[in-house]
């Protein structure tokens, strides 16, 4: 009996819990990384603001496979051999992680300076005026664009088969070499991808209520997926 | 560590055809971009245009490559194509795949620019009996514009940067170029250190130029 397609399903499967492992890894590492970074890029000394600056930079100006082909075949030049899912976690997450700094460096400055200013006329510490006033304000604003990353960072992690690790997208190569019917496990690891993509932005609309529940933020009882109005008439069509 | 940590006459005998590379990632990025730019839009206006069936698929379509990764969206393309006798390259395939996946990202920044326009922008056209196209071209689309191409400009920039992925399906770009440069010599560090600095001069270079457009249209 010759294999079909379904024999070799437990195995892609298996690559289901890699990719969310390097997913959630690298997302861990990228929130920590951004905050650093747009902390680093706001300092008022010259010796955090131009590191900073430079790791923003030369992540999100270079492409992500250089860097990940980089970490992976030029960082032993150097003598730091690291495996694979290390180099493929830290590379996902310091590149999401400069892109998501600008997210946090925006949604820190939109706070009004009012704000800040209010904050020392009251003469409140620093950290409680940080903790306590600033970030319950931009911490909403960041949770839609967290909330791409995080998808990003899922398809993101498929360019870490191209460095031995076997997540899904590298499973679903080895299966397609070996029985030959790519279309089919392809098509399958697609829609694998799209629902775990789904199942992402179902817990970003978790966090985006648990958050402004923290932050005090009232969101009354709209239905969880009510569809947002549009802003273009349907006459616009023609109808 | 050996003596000659950076060899500059390895560097200088790799950079030929690091150039020609990318030559090849700047024409798939050029392609694949226009692509993106003008069918995105045909997509947004069918997603928009609430037409049965069709909008649904198109919203489906647009919100599936935008959920999926390129990498495996290329190899579908890559290994179906032939599969019902279409031969193409591996640069046409990349590049088609290019364009597909950029169209799908256009067509939400559209949507995006179109839902930034006040309502009253609509209804002062309702009001003065616009015909529909002329609200279309005369008000809607030039208040578009400056919304969308900062937004499209990113997605070149994105695009350009994706272009790497291409090497996986033996297109001979840059990344390609200087993974096969180290392949030969055993020395990686100067042609993918090199191919690195290619694609950060090109994409920023774009992105001082997507910021002074912006700053043109913000007067």
């Amino acid at each position: 009996m010759s294999t079909s397609v379904f024999d070799y399903m437990p195995f892609l499967l298996g690559g289901i819990g890699v990719t969310l492992k390097i997913t959630f890894a690298a997302i861990a590492l990228a929130v920590p990384v951004a905050f650093i970074l747009a902390f680093g890029r706001m300092s008022s000394w010259a010796v955090l603001r131009w590191p900073a600056g430079f790791v923003i930079e030369t992540f999100r100006g270079t492409s992500a496979v250089v860097q990940l082909f980089w970490a992976f075949y030029v960082l032993p030049f150097f003598g730091i051999n690291l495996s694979p899912m290390t180099a493929g976690i830290i590379v996902l997450g310091l590149n999401e992680g400069s892109y998501f700094s600008e997210v946090v460096r925006t949604s820190l400055k939109s706070i009004a300076v009012g704000q800040r200013e209010a904050a020392t006329a009251l003469h409140l510490p620093r950290l409680y005026t940080f903790f306590r006033v600033v970030l319950p304000q931009a911490l909403p604003v960041m949770v839609p664009p967290f909330g791409n990353s995080l998808v990003l960072m899922l398809k993101f992690t498929a360019l870490v088969s191209l460095v031995t690790i076997q997540d899904l997208s590298f499973r679903a190569g080895l299966i397609a070499t070996s029985i030959g019917t790519s279309g089919t496990i392809y098509g399958i690891t697609l829609a694998l991808y799209f629902i775990m993509a789904l199942g992402l932005a179902a817990m970003i609309m978790v966090l985006e209520r648990v958050v402004n529940r923290w932050a005090g933020k009232h969101t009354g009882d709209e239905a969880f997926f009510a569809p947002r109005k549009s802003a273009i008439p349907a006459w616009a069509f023609g109808r | 560590m050996n003596a000659s940590f950076w060899d500059w006459s390895y560097a200088w005998s790799v950079l030929p055809s690091l150039l020609e590379g990318l030559k090849i990632t700047v024409f798939a990025t050029v392609i694949g971009s226009a692509i993106a730019v003008v069918f995105g839009l045909v997509l947004c206006m069918l997603r928009l245009a609430r037409v049965p069936v069709v909008s649904q698929v198109v919203w489906f379509l647009v919100e599936f490559l935008r959920g999926t990764p390129f990498l495996v969206q290329l190899y579908f393309i890559f290994y179906v194509l032939p599969h019902y006798g279409i031969l193409f390259s591996p640069l046409t395939t990349g590049v088609i795949a290019l364009g597909i996946y950029g169209s799908a990202r256009a067509a939400e920044f559209y949507r995006a620019a179109l839902e930034t326009i006040p309502t009253g922008q609509w209804e002062a056209c309702l009001t003065l009996g616009l015909p529909i196209r002329h609200v279309w071209t005369g008000v809607i689309f030039p208040q578009m514009w400056p919304i969308a191409v900062p937004m499209l400009g990113n997605l070149v920039i994105a695009m350009f940067k994706d272009t790497a992925i291409l090497s996986t399906i033996t297109v001979l770009e840059l990344v390609a170029r200087a993974k096969d440069a180290g392949f030969q010599s055993f020395r990686y560090l100067e042609p993918l250190t090199m191919a690195g600095l290619l694609f950060w001069i090109v994409s920023y270079a774009a992105a001082r130029g997507i910021r002074y457009l912006e700053s043109r249209n913000a007067h």
